[in-house]
C-alpha cells in the first residue's frame, strides 16, 4: 500500500516528464531567493511566469526533437 | 472554481469510459458496485484530509499547493500542446474502451463472481477520482473555499454522469484535448499565482493578476502549438 501510494505520487508529479518537476522546484527556489533574499518584488513577479514558460519551452523542444 | 470543474470533468470522462466498458461487457451490477465503493473510499479520504488542510499555515500551504499545481499544469499543457500540434496521438476514448473490454475477455477464465469487473471499475474510478480529490483539496484549500471546490467537482460528476448515461459509448465525441488545454492553462496560472503568494510576492492588482496570468499562458500556449507543429506529418504514440 505504501509502495502504491509512493508510486501514485511519483507518476502524478514526475511521470514521463522529470524535467518539468525539476524545473518547477528550481523555479520556486530561484524566485524564493529573488523575493525573500533580495527583497525584489517586481523581478519576482516577472520571473515566476517567464521561467515557467521557459521550462515548458525546453520540455516541448525536447519532445519535438525526439 | 472553473479549473476544478473542468479538471474534474476530464478525469471523470476517463473513469466513465472504463465503467461503461465494464458495464457493457460484464453487466452493470459489478461495474456500479465497484464505482460506488471507489466513490465511498474517496469521500472518506476527503473527510479525513480536508479539515486537516485548513490548519496548515496559509503561506506554506499556498507554496506547496502552488508548486504541485504548477508541475501538474505544465504536464497537462505540454501533453495538450503536443496533441494539438499533431506531434502526439490524440487521447482515444474508443481505444481505451476496446482495451478494457479485451482485458476483461482475457481474464474471463479466471474470474469468479464478476470480481474482475468489480476491481476494474473500482480501480478506474478510484485512480481518476484520486486526481480529482487532489485538485479539489489543493485548489479549494488554497482559496479557503473547500466547500465551493467540492460543489464544482460534484457538478462535474453529475454532468459527466448524466452525459455518460445518454451517450454511453460515444465518449470519443467529447473534445477532451481542448478541455485538457484549458485546464492546463488554468492550473499553471493558479500554480504560478499561489506559489507566488506563498513566497510573499505582492501581485499587481492582487487577485486580478490571476486573469492576466490566464491570458498570458493562453497566448503562450497558442504560440507553442504553432511553434511545435511539424512541417510534415510526424505522429508518435502517447
Amino acid at each position: 500500500m505504501v509502495v502504491g501510494f509512493a508510486r501514485f505520487w511519483w507518476d502524478f508529479l514526475v511521470g514521463d516528464t522529470p524535467e518539468l518537476f525539476v524545473a518547477a522546484v528550481v523555479i520556486l527556489g530561484v524566485v524564493a531567493v529573488i523575493r525573500l533574499g533580495a527583497h525584489e518584488n517586481a523581478l519576482a513577479v516577472a520571473a515566476l511566469p517567464l521561467l515557467a514558460v521557459a521550462a515548458l519551452g525546453v520540455s516541448l523542444s525536447r519532445a519535438r526533437r525526439r | 472554481m472553473a479549473a476544478v470543474f473542468l479538471a474534474s470533468a476530464v478525469e471523470m470522462v476517463e473513469a466513465l469510459t472504463i465503467v461503461v466498458a465494464v458495464g457493457h461487457t460484464e453487466g452493470w451490477r459489478p461495474a456500479l458496485r465497484g464505482s460506488f465503493v471507489a466513490v465511498l473510499t474517496l469521500a472518506a479520504l476527503v473527510a479525513v484530509v480536508g479539515p486537516a488542510l485548513t490548519k496548515v499555515p496559509l503561506d506554506a500551504l499556498r507554496l506547496v499547493v502552488g508548486g504541485v499545481l504548477l508541475i501538474f499544469g505544465l504536464q497537462w499543457l505540454r501533453k495538450a500542446i503536443l496533441r494539438a500540434s499533431g506531434l502526439l496521438a490524440k487521447h482515444d476514448e474508443d481505444a481505451i474502451y476496446q482495451r478494457t473490454v479485451e482485458k476483461i475477455d482475457a481474464d474471463a477464465a479466471a474470474r469468479q463472481n464478476h470480481r474482475v469487473a468489480f476491481v476494474l471499475a473500482f480501480k478506474g474510478v478510484f485512480l481518476e477520482g484520486l486526481e480529482v480529490v487532489i485538485i479539489v483539496l489543493t485548489l479549494g484549500a488554497s482559496a479557503r473555499r473547500l466547500g465551493l471546490a467540492s460543489l464544482s467537482a460534484l457538478a462535474a460528476l453529475l454532468i459527466v454522469g448524466g452525459v455518460g448515461i445518454v451517450v454511453a459509448r460515444q465518449l470519443s465525441k467529447v473534445p477532451e484535448n481542448a478541455m485538457k488545454m484549458t485546464v492546463g492553462v488554468l492550473l499553471v496560472s493558479y500554480g504560478t499565482f499561489f506559489s507566488g503568494e506563498g513566497l510573499k510576492i505582492r501581485w499587481p492588482g492582487d487577485d486580478a493578476a490571476l486573469v492576466v496570468l490566464v491570458a498570458f499562458f493562453a497566448v503562450v500556449t497558442w504560440l507553442f502549438v504553432t511553434w511545435v507543429r511539424p512541417s510534415r506529418d510526424v505522429v508518435v504514440s502517447s
